[in-house]
């Protein structure tokens, strides 16, 4: 029954705040992603959980229990560091059966637990090799197994998969979670990779400059973007600028450059403020041709890229503003270059955001 | 580019131009470097017959030898024991007090050895040092403060390198331990001492041959004591004029053994250390998780404290208190006057240290530079890079003494024109050369091969190469180890004095220091010797402090 709770936790290094305040509940048995750009401070609320630092303010609990002064070892817990970080003096063997020895579990114990969770990561052969002489996939295994060995109720994972190969990385993530899951563990994963959390997670904290911008299960954080950050790095969005005409309701009419007006969901704008709408590649209808409905802007194809699975259109709007579109390659009819089209979206999946102070640029730099 | 590199860009291009360097440096370590010792003990081989025929000599021989081992192998493991807790505190602690620390601790090793012999002589033996506490004489000389003494300069020697070996680690196998649930004593146990044991073994070595090749601290605490050096020594005093031939004779034997057994001794760490298993299977729970945390983390620290302030610091300093002492009666004007049969020579002797210290600390950089890159690049193959890194190290185990001896035979024997002051300077560039080359090589394989190949694709030429990536990556440590071999120059004792009738600083320190039997070659004061010494630690400390701003936060050496 590991939950996990942060309230207003804050950790510093010199003047750079890695983690500004930040308060989150993790519940038990969930599977959790903590996403953002490299620097966002993951990894160090990370490390804040397993209590390889410690926090300048706030306070950490593990259960019930206020681990803040409590060291690592005490804290339950299985830690898979992004370099594996997998003792090189002793054989794969040696490194899984750490934990149990280190508790001072006797042999016969310690030995059954090394069995029981090489059976999980399906790693049998090569355990009398050294972490030297294994390939980056059984190394990531040797890593899970010997962090699940040690009997934790809660997992932590630091960029589990960076080290892999895009296959390899592919099949590890699912068998991570199938593992955490069987084993009905509390898994905290950290990761850059959208498309990594977005697969494993049930739920996801997006992160930036140190704090949660929002956390919600990946099809929330898709659909619902709260912020423009979010709606730029999870999945991808064409942003469009204008003002603010008119708000009724949930809906807000926008006008665009070059006088377009169109409708879409509001997240709090104000009328007559300048502002961003956000509209993901695939949420567009297109048409060739001219066609009268509603959110119509007509425009032109750019250029194509085919994707495999997609085919993705640059299209120069009618008010010179560019957006992309991806439409899936198999089932939909393609488009020619120079093409003229209209494209078209529903209000609710558009979403209306104040134009950020610091310009759209800065916003959604991952920098 | 600037103009004036451009010639010199394209003739290093040329094959022959680059190999003709490394063939030069490495021609000119045998030469003046790695042969001479050697080859001067087999110019007198013959003489041994007179020792053997003098069968109590050959026995005073063995013992004194047998005791350098015993001393050395029993100081050095210390060493490691008692410096590991001082290089945790050191890399693992908080207080911004470390640094001072950390700087303190190299004391010892830059004070004159000789300087350093009569500072422990002082504190532990003289009435007026600690000893009063106790009632007269605490330690008096002979076997003890040999131990005590060789603890004392060697003790730095092993910090600095565990120091090294832990800033290096990666923290993330001990946190990988922990997080397993290992208390802090079975994490560092089982997993970061298995890592740097290679560290442990070098520090192991470096304080063995440190210990091994000492002479002119060793000569003052010794008393009637012998160990090889001291025996060397001793015999040029009782037999170099009345029977030279027996003298050169013990010599020879006294050094063969010591060099041979010490690199068997080496050679055995050297194939066993990698077999070497640290105990790391079994783990006390109970008793290693009291160990881990306070109380018992606090002992440690104030134990491995208290032995460095009164066992290494307090007695390497204790000679500068006379120093003190002088400032207020006319001692300090005798001195920088000139007054006086110690400081008539003194000024003189300081001059020469200075100018051979700066001689031998060029021809190193001049001479070093290429055989470590060649080490650390393997410019000739990997098997060329291992015989060269091994051969390097071997001035390192030659007693001082021995080896300054060896090299007054072969330089006398067969160039005898060349002049004492260049004797001087091989026998420092011998013992200083190891050190500078180890410290460069180890520093040019830290760069990533990878800058150099990138210089090359984009134009660069092999000297443009060395001028614009290896030299500037590498300036701290070229700095820090030109330094190193300075002081190393500056505080050499034994070689020194075998090898030539120069006085050097640290030779008229060791003159004017009362021999066992009262007698003085330089009369002085207690005194005039203290502010003698006090005026080269500060000399020493002036050039630590250099090192210190100059490499500030840039890399330790």
């Amino acid at each position: 029954m590991p939950d996990v709770r942060l309230v207003n936790v804050t950790k510093k290094f010199g003047k750079i705040v890695a983690v500004d305040n930040v308060s989150l509940h993790i519940y038990d048995k969930e599977y959790f992603s903590l996403l953002g750009p490299s620097g966002c401070g993951k990894t160090t609320l990370l490390r804040l959980i397993a209590g390889l630092i410690k926090p300048d303010g706030g306070e950490i609990y593990i259960g019930e229990k206020l681990v803040n002064d409590v060291p690592p070892e005490d804290r339950d817990i299985g830690f898979v560091f992004q370099t594996f970080a997998l003792f090189p003096h002793m054989t794969a063997w040696d490194n899984v059966t750490y934990g149990p020895r280190v508790k001072g579990f006797d042999m016969r114990k310690a030995e059954t637990i090394g069995h029981e969770v090489l059976e999980m990561v399906r790693l049998h052969e090569r355990l009398d090799a050294f972490p030297n002489e294994l390939s980056g996939g059984m190394m990531q295994r040797i890593a899970v197994a010997r962090a699940l060995a040690a009997g934790a109720k809660l997992l932590l994972l630091d960029e589990p998969l960076g080290q892999l190969d895009a296959k390899v990385r592919n099949e590890l993530r699912y068998e991570i979670r199938r593992m955490a899951k069987d084993l009905e563990l509390t898994a905290i994963h950290v990761t850059h990779d959208q498309a990594e959390a977005m697969a494993i997670s049930d739920r996801i904290a997006v992160m930036k400059k140190g704090k949660v911008l929002q956390v919600g299960t990946p099809s929330e954080l898709y659909l619902n973007p709260q912020s423009i950050f979010v709606a730029h790095f999870i999945g991808e969005s064409n942003f469009l600028e204008g003002y603010v005409s008119s708000i009724s309701g949930k809906t807000a009419v926008i006008e665009l450059r070059g006088g377009i007006k169109v409708q879409a969901a509001d997240r709090g704008v104000k009328k007559g403020e300048r502002a961003l709408l956000a509209i993901r590649p695939e949420a567009f209808i297109v048409k060739k041709g001219k066609s009268e409905e509603r959110n119509a802007i007509s425009g032109a194809i750019e250029r194509i890229t085919f994707e495999g699975t997609n085919i993705r259109y640059d299209v120069r709007l009618e008010n010179q503003d560019t957006v992309v579109i991806v439409k899936p390659s198999m089932t939909e009819e393609w488009f020619n270059m120079g093409e003229k089209i209209t494209v078209s979206f529903s209000p609710e999946k558009a979403h209306v955001f104040t134009y950020p102070e610091a310009g759209l640029k800065e916003e959604i730099s991952v920098e | 580019m600037p103009k004036k590199f451009a010639a010199l860009d394209g003739i290093s291009s040329s094959k022959a131009v680059k190999y003709g360097i490394y063939a030069t440096a490495a021609a000119l370590f045998f030469a003046l470097i790695l042969l001479p010792p050697i080859l001067g003990i087999i110019i007198k081989w013959s003489s041994i017959q007179q020792v053997l025929d003098a069968p109590e000599i050959v026995v005073r021989a063995l013992g004194a030898i047998k005791n350098s081992f015993i001393i050395a192998l029993l100081v050095s493991l210390v060493d490691v024991i008692a410096g590991l807790p001082m290089a945790w505190l050191i890399t693992r602690g908080k207080s911004k007090w470390l640094n001072v620390l950390d700087t303190l601790c190299d004391i010892p090793f830059i004070v004159p050895t000789a300087a350093l012999g009569y500072s422990l002589l002082l504190f532990w033996s003289n009435p007026g040092g600690v000893s009063a506490l106790f009632g007269g004489s605490l330690i008096s000389k002979g076997l003890l403060l040999v131990i005590l003494l060789h603890f004392t300069f060697s003790y730095p020697v092993a910090v600095r390198v565990i120091v090294g070996a832990l800033l290096d680690y990666k923290m993330e196998y001990e946190q990988a331990s922990r997080t397993l649930g290992a208390p802090p004593f079975i994490a560092s146990r089982t997993v970061t001492l298995s890592i740097i044991k290679p560290s442990l073994i070098a520090a192991f070595i470096l304080a063995f041959s440190r210990s091994i090749s000492e002479t002119g601290a060793t000569m003052m605490v010794a008393g009637a004591f012998e160990n090889g050096p001291v025996f060397i020594q001793n015999m040029k005093t009782e037999y170099s004029t009345a029977n030279p031939q027996l003298y050169e004779g013990a010599i020879v034997l006294a050094s063969f053994i010591l060099i041979a057994v010490s690199c068997t001794i080496f050679a055995v760490i050297r194939a066993l250390g990698p077999r070497l298993k640290l105990p790391i299977k079994r783990v006390w729970p109970s008793i290693e998780r009291k160990l881990s945390y306070s109380p018992a983390v606090t002992t440690r620290n104030t134990v491995t404290l208290v032995i460095f302030l009164a066992v290494v610091l307090a007695p390497s300093l204790f000679v500068a208190l006379p120093a003190v002492q002088a400032v207020f009666t006319d001692a300090l004007w005798n001195a920088l006057s000139g007054k006086g049969e110690l400081w008539s020579v003194y000024w003189q002797s300081i001059i020469l240290s200075y100018f051979v210290g700066a001689v031998v600390t060029f021809l190193n950089v001049l001479m070093g530079l290429p055989v470590a890159i060649m080490i650390a690049r393997k410019r000739f193959g990997a098997l060329t890079s291992t015989i060269f890194d091994v051969l390097v190290n071997i001035p390192l185990v030659v007693p001082s003494i021995a080896l300054g001896v060896s090299l007054k035979f072969f330089w006398k024997g067969t160039f005898q024109f060349i002049p004492e002051i260049w004797l001087l300077i091989f026998a420092h560039l011998a013992i200083t050369y190891p050190y500078f080359v180890r410290s460069m090589s180890a520093a040019v394989e830290r760069i990533s091969l990878d800058l150099e190949d990138a210089a090359k694709t984009l134009g660069a030429k092999p000297l443009t190469v060395f001028r614009t990536i290896i030299l500037p990556l590498t300036k701290y440590s070229i700095i820090s180890g030109a330094i190193m071999v300075f002081t190393r120059s500056i505080s050499e004792t034994g070689a020194t004095l075998a090898v030539t009738n120069l006085l050097t600083a640290p030779l008229v320190l060791a003159y004017a220091v009362p021999r066992p039997d009262g007698s003085q070659v330089i009369h002085a004061t207690p005194l005039e010797v203290g502010l003698a010494c006090g005026f080269l630690i500060l000399f020493s400390f002036i050039i630590l402090l250099a090192l210190r701003l100059i490499v500030r936060g840039k890399g330790r050496y």
